[in-house]
């Protein structure tokens, strides 16, 4: 035996991302049931998993997997038909899996859920898929003889030969029925041909008929002479003969089998017709889809985001030359990298005021390869946003038809890149707000035809860089927020006075939603609307370097919009100083850099604001927030450093500036977490240790 | 945990007295180095240090314990520790030796009823001194 705990955390890894590929192909089937590509992917990776899961020990999802790809591969060989309940199927065994999967990550083994129920169902889809692949076969085949004894008695007629159909009625005490029989149709066979026989002959000599039979006989004599020599056999108890034609057939099928084969006939037609006509609605759903895709696409005038689309969906299937690398080992290697720049950061300090060219022109080369070096090591970190978007279409499939509310989610940007930490931190994020939006955002489908919407909400989810930022949007087309609930509910629960809510703009009063303690859903649902949530959301985005804006409008729906940093280890900083302490502010919060006089500064409600560039600027001073103590300050001219949030502007009085610099963000440790103002530390090129501003919470 | 390790003790002095470690939360101690102070921070944290590449905060013990602010000793150390997987430095006066104490050897009876800081684990005789065995957990409030 070969010790198979090595292997658990690849094995995990591994069935982890099988399932997400699998989510979003059963998804991709569920739109487009006939493409086979789609299906054979499915049936790859259930065949995958069967084989990855049994070579671990892992008997149910093994067993589940198997079933599901013998009806995968049924479907592939086209012995069955996709529909819908199949489609349900196939997820529920999806989320059996992957409840075994995350056990498995847990405890180490399966849990306790049991798999008979699927294994049953999914059996039962295959046995009713082949009990009426039967009927049909044989409904086909009855068909191919009705045309065939048609056409026969068709050409007899031609011949002046008469059709007879002869029903021959065997003696009870009959021994011998099948020997009996035989003699009948050797009797008929002298003087005709047998075109047809009920029951089919085999079965006949078999004797799997009970004492009658019915043939069709095409022949030269007439019909009392046909009788008398059926009845001449012994143990024939009667016969009746009557002639036939080809007009009888169908009628006769008809009138014999009203009440057995109309409904049946019915039911078929009408099934075909449904299928038809929902695939005809998928069909125009998905172009639709992709029409609107594309308007995106057109929108964004991204032809280079295009194609990378493109690229990704063609990618599928494809097999890459990856290398699956531990986490922990990229941060290490992270780690040196940020060590080089420390070092090589000292190295300019060094330098400073030498005159060695030599030496600067190695300084500056190393500069670059240092830069080199860790835009390499950041890309091997970025992983595209794909893999936080991807469960998002079943969740909204999920959710929309548990409240009736029927929404078409639109993605794009899935090729973003973001660095490997935001990932495992944005989803949650991300469900709420997508959550909130179908709750609270979209309507229900009869509110919307009364406001002359279309019935079918939108959801929209985008991705896109922009400069240093990765943006994330969350867009519905539902109510908006009620900026009027929103104001009472905020003085009721008191998160803010009456005074400040006057002064606050709608944008500003949306984003009270925000605060900790707040919910506008007058009902509480299982969804959301527990007024904890949306304030989590925001600590997490604040966490990971980001902020949080919402865009509203009424009955036009609301917009979320997320700004996250791209990289999250090193950033340019402008270093300054507070007193004789040192302290970084990242440069992307920065807008610009200036100097004001002293006596500008007018004081407005105890907070001081000067006029800049005709608008008002609110001030700051660094030294007094980050308690630094007296400071000599007896120049006129004071460095205020103005930094942005959102659309607000902010202006920072430091002491000093430095200059700008790379920095390599170092967390605080668990210990220090929490404390305001400040984003992290970094480490300078003397060894000294100089804290990061959190300018977003200077803004509070 | 380790025999070897489990009765071993950081015997380092604060002010006039002695006081105990387990040795099993120390990673290294160090001499005294440039803090660099984080604004709003409980006051008995005096900052952050660069131990080698990563940031470590550091506690005065002083402080911790409301003892008299003294001039800077010559021989001030900062014992690392690292707790829950979390580093974190206490500043001492001097940290010299390393000492085994038999857990019999430490009197967990007088503590219940004495030191309602709850910093301390028991005491502990050691021939002519008295050492005061320290709780890590609880000055770092976990």
């Amino acid at each position: 035996m070969f010790e198979l705990d090595q292997y658990i955390d690849i094995f995990l890894d591994e069935s982890k991302e099988h399932l997400e590929n699998l989510n979003t192909n059963l998804l991709e089937l569920e739109s487009n049931p006939s493409n086979i590509e789609t299906i054979n992917e499915i049936f790859r990776i259930a065949h995958t998993l069967k084989g990855m899961s049994a070579t671990m020990g892992f008997e149910k999802t093994a067993k589940l997997t198997h079933k599901m790809e013998n009806l995968l591969d049924d479907i592939r060989s086209g012995q069955a038909v996709i529909n819908t309940k199949m489609v349900d199927l196939l997820f529920e065994v999806l989320d059996r899996v992957d409840n075994f999967i995350k056990s498995i990550e847990a405890t180490g083994k399966e849990g306790s859920l049991p798999i008979d129920d699927l294994i049953e169902k999914l059996e039962n889809v295959l046995a009713v898929e082949e009990e009426s692949k039967a009927k049909e076969a044989e409904s086909s085949q009855s068909k191919e003889n009705e045309v065939y004894i048609a056409n026969v008695i068709k050409s007899a007629k031609a011949q002046n030969l008469t059709s007879y159909k002869i029903k021959v009625m065997l003696d009870e005490t009959c021994m011998l029925k099948s020997a009996r029989a035989f003699l009948v149709f050797k009797t008929i066979e002298e003087n005709g041909e047998i075109i047809y026989s009920n029951p089919p002959t085999e079965d006949i000599e078999d004797e799997k008929f009970d004492l009658e039979f019915e043939l069709i006989v095409v022949t030269s004599i007439k019909v009392d002479e046909l009788r008398n020599k059926i009845l001449n056999i012994s143990e024939v108890k009667d016969a009746t003969v009557c002639e036939y034609s080809a007009e009888d057939i169908t009628m006769e099928e008809m009138a014999e089998q009203p009440l057995a084969a109309l409904p049946e006939a019915l039911e078929v037609d009408m099934l075909e017709e449904a299928i038809e006509k929902t695939s005809i609605a998928k069909e125009a759903e998905s172009s639709k889809k992709s029409m609107q895709q594309k308007e995106i696409e057109i929108e964004a005038k991204t032809d280079e985001a295009q194609e990378e689309g493109e690229q990704t969906s063609n990618r599928k299937g494809k097999v890459g030359k990856t290398v699956r690398v531990d986490i922990n080992r990229l941060d290490n290697l992270m780690n040196l990298v940020s060590e080089l720049i420390i070092v090589k950061t000292r190295l300019e300090d060094i330098e400073i005021g030498s005159k060695n060219q030599n030496a600067n022109d190695a300084i500056e080369y190393l500069e670059t390869i240092t830069t080199n070096l860790h835009d390499a090591v950041m890309k091997v970190r970025m992983v595209p946003i794909e893999r936080v978007f991807n469960r998002f279409p079943r969740m909204i499939r999920d959710l929309s038809k548990s409240l009736n509310k029927e929404v078409e989610l639109i993605m794009s940007g899935e090729e973003t890149e973001v660095d490997r930490t935001v990932i495992d931190e944005i989803g949650d994020p991300l469900i709420h707000l997508l959550r909130n939006s179908l709750d609270h955002g979209i309507e229900k489908p009869d509110i919307r035809a009364k406001l002359n919407k279309s019935e079918v909400g939108t959801l929209k989810l985008l991705a896109y860089p922009d400069g240093n930022n990765v943006v994330i949007e969350v867009a519905d087309d539902g109510s908006g927020l009620d900026i009027e609930k929103i104001r009472q509910k905020a003085l009721e629960k008191e998160i803010v006075t009456h005074e400040k809510l006057e002064s606050m703009d709608e944008k500003e009063i949306a984003s009270l939603v925000l605060m900790p303690g707040f919910s506008t859903a007058d009902k509480i649902s299982d969804i959301s609307g527990r007024g904890v949530g949306l304030d989590v959301v925001k600590t997490k985005i604040e966490s990971l370097g980001g902020i949080i804006e919402i865009e509203t409008e009424r009955n036009l729906g609301s917009k979320f919009i997320i700004r996250l940093p791209l990289t999250l280890a090193i950033i340019q900083a402008l270093l300054i100083m507070v007193g004789d302490e040192k302290y970084a502010i990242p440069l992307n919060n920065i807008k610009e850099i200036t100097n004001i006089e002293k006596d500008k500064i007018r004081s407005v409600e105890g907070r001081d604001i000067v006029l800049y560039r005709g608008k008002t600027l609110p001030l700051v001073d660094l030294g007094d927030v980050l308690e630094a103590g007296a400071r000599e300050r007896d120049k006129n001219d004071i460095n205020v450093i103005v930094v942005k949030k959102g659309e607000r502007d902010l202006g920072i009085i430091v002491d000093d500036l430095i200059g700008q610099q790379e920095i390599v963000i170092k967390s605080l440790g668990k210990y220090l977490k929490g404390i305001n103002f400040v984003a992290g530390a970094t480490i300078l090129g003397n060894g000294s240790v100089a804290l990061i501003i959190d300018t977003n919470s200077l803004f509070n | 945990m380790d025999s070897a390790v489990a009765n071993k003790y950081v015997i380092f002095k604060l002010e006039n007295e002695f006081y105990g470690i387990g040795i099993n939360h120390v990673e290294t101690i160090e001499k005294m180095m440039d803090i660099t102070r984080v604004p709003k921070a409980e006051v008995y944290v005096k900052g952050v240090i660069n131990l080698r590449g990563d940031i470590v905060p550091v506690v005065d013990l002083r402080e911790r314990f409301n003892l008299p602010m003294a001039d800077s000793f010559a021989d001030k150390r900062i014992i690392i520790n690292r707790i829950d997987e979390m580093m974190i430095g206490f500043i001492v006066d001097s940290a010299s030796e390393v000492k085994d104490i038999e857990t019999e050897d430490i009197d967990i009876s007088i503590v219940a009823d004495n030191f309602n800081d709850g910093f301390v684990r028991g005491i502990a005789k050691d021939t002519d001194r008295v050492i005061i065995i320290l709780d890590v957990h609880k000055i770092i409030g976990v």
